[in-house]
């Protein structure tokens, strides 16, 4: 068998491909958060929450439904997005403008609030949900044994990133998000409605967690706390990538999932703390973090 | 002359926080006038362009487009009745390039400057089109900031000291920019500090002190009231 560094290959692959899909959770969810942090200066820390939300959408879609896994990949984030946009409307909005802690006082409370509420509803051991069956099965890529589902998910997750890139960069639409970044009242006073925009924005983030919540459930099961297990990782992502970067949200997500795999590979012993290690050194030799920008 | 003034400002009243910095003024802007405001620094010029604007949201008195009040209307919906608003810190976005710092602002009604005749009127603009915003000189981004309204189709554009701090061959240009903008038949609300600059656009000023109008008089008079000036803005 061949080994490289003194370890057997397939291991080494097969520790790749967990922590490119791990990242790809962590892109995608980091994502998410850099959009709305970068717009509305609120750390939403309902962000695990509505990632599980999106995950229970589906498994709830198909339980009492018969809504199978595509047409969930598609309606769970519209839930998720318009719950989210309830929340802003009623709650979020009254909060810009004074201190960002209350933002980030209301997201935790409502994280504590859902992830109580689906403990209490359907206790806290997870919930099974299979993959489609077009999905299922494994591919031989020739060095090892790949799980199609596991596949689609990087890829799924790479056009998704790549997608809300082009939206942000690319379009009239996320000129008008980066101006308000910049200058949200001047951008308000040229006739953007930026009150609609930043419902918009909480919307289209929470929807984003809740898609990757869809891509999780045949994976991780359906648990009412899955998103509160991965969600301080993903902060750490954002914090090394640079808070409301979007670039930074995306590359950082990747590059850190593949660290972690290879972590667990070469000294096992580090791996749950690996992140970490690196956000501290980040912030201490960049502190506005890789991609950010000193402000 | 007998119209009504397109813009119309009676008793308006201004504070920024518990600081109390506009005491009624009032100003009127027939269609196609340029009008100039002059003052001391800390007069409330700017005070007054971010208060019709609605930037500055503590407001009293009257504000009225063609009649409509914009008092009450929420910012996004001041420029949408027909203000275009060049900031005094031109307010150029980084994180768009040239032609999306140009076409940002939606348009506000028909008649707008197609993006051929805004690129012809400042070639530069065009040459940089795909450059960051923040990176142009001074005076490009002043154009820039100009050029961003004159798309939408406002009919008043306010103009808070589209001069300042510019070498005089751009204040030139500058100034011819606002000459042809004239000669279009736009409505300028101008503040500025540089009166050869003011007087070759302005049909009328306004003189400000410490958050009230003092006087007003039509451009033609500026040379008999250089001392009255003098005194007043301390220049």
């Amino acid at each position: 068998m061949s080994t490289i560094f003194g370890i057997p290959a397939p291991a080494l692959y097969g520790q790749i491909l967990i922590g490119l899909i791990n990242g790809s959770f962590y892109a995608m969810l980091s994502l998410g958060l850099a959009v709305i942090f970068g717009l509305l200066r609120v750390i939403n820390f309902a962000h695990g929450a509505q990632y599980m939300l999106g995950a229970f959408a589906a498994y709830l879609l198909l339980s009492w439904l018969g809504i199978g896994y595509w047409p969930a990949l598609i309606l769970a984030p519209v839930i998720v997005g318009a719950i989210a946009v309830v929340i802003e409307k009623t709650m979020l909005s009254r909060l810009y403008g004074i201190d960002p802690l209350y933002g980030l006082l209301l997201t935790f409370g409502l994280a504590l609030i859902l992830e109580g509420a689906f403990r209490y509803w359907f206790g806290a051991a997870g919930q099974p949900y299979s993959p489609p069956p077009q999905l299922t099965g494994a591919v031989n890529l020739g060095f090892m044994f790949m799980p199609i589902y596991r596949g689609w998910v990087v890829i799924a997750s790479l056009v998704i990133c790549l997608g809300t890139w082009l939206l942000i960069e690319k379009t009239r639409l996320g000129a008008y998000l980066r101006a308000a970044t910049e200058n949200a009242t001047l951008v308000q006073a040229f006739g953007v409605n930026v009150p609609l925009l930043l419902t918009l924005t909480y919307g289209l983030g929470a929807a984003l967690a809740g898609l990757a919540g869809v891509l999780a459930a045949p994976i991780y099961q359906v648990s009412p706390l899955m998103g509160s297990n991965l969600i301080i990782i993903v902060f750490a992502v954002v914090v090394v990538g640079g808070m409301g970067s979007i670039l930074g949200a995306i590359v950082t997500g990747y590059v850190l999932g593949v660290l972690e795999g290879l972590t667990k590979v070469f000294y096992p012993e580090a791996s749950s703390i690996v992140i970490f290690v690196i956000m501290a050194i980040v912030l201490l030799v960049r502190p506005a973090g890789l991609f950010g920008r000193e402000e | 002359m007998s119209s009504a003034p397109l813009l119309e400002v009676r008793g308006l009243n201004a504070w920024y926080g518990e600081s109390h910095v506009l005491h009624g003024v009032d100003l009127d802007i027939r269609e196609g006038e340029t009008v100039t405001l002059l003052g001391r620094n800390g007069a409330g010029k700017t005070t007054t362009l971010r208060a019709i604007m609605g930037i500055l949201r503590r407001r009293e008195g009257v504000i009225r487009l063609r009649g409509k009040d914009l008092l009450g209307l929420p910012l996004h919906k001041v420029a949408q009745a027909g203000l275009g608003y060049v900031p005094e810190e031109r307010g150029i976005f980084a994180s768009l390039n040239v032609s999306e710092n140009l076409m940002l602002p939606p348009p506000v009604s028909e008649g707008g400057m197609s993006v051929e005749e805004i690129y012809s009127l400042f070639p530069n603009l065009h040459e940089r089109r795909s450059s960051q915003g923040t990176k142009l000189s001074g005076g490009e981004q002043q154009m820039l900031a100009i050029a961003r309204v004159l798309r939408t189709g406002a009919r008043i554009i306010l103009l808070d000291e589209p001069t300042e701090g510019l070498a005089p061959v751009i204040v030139q240009r500058i100034g011819d920019v606002l000459v042809a903008l004239k000669k279009r038949g736009m409505t300028i609300l101008l503040v500025e500090q540089n009166f050869r600059f003011a007087k070759k656009v302005a049909d009328r000023f306004y003189l400000m002190e410490d958050g009230r109008m003092v006087n007003s008089f039509p451009g033609h008079e500026l040379d008999a009231r250089m001392d009255e000036l003098h005194e007043v803005l301390g220049v």
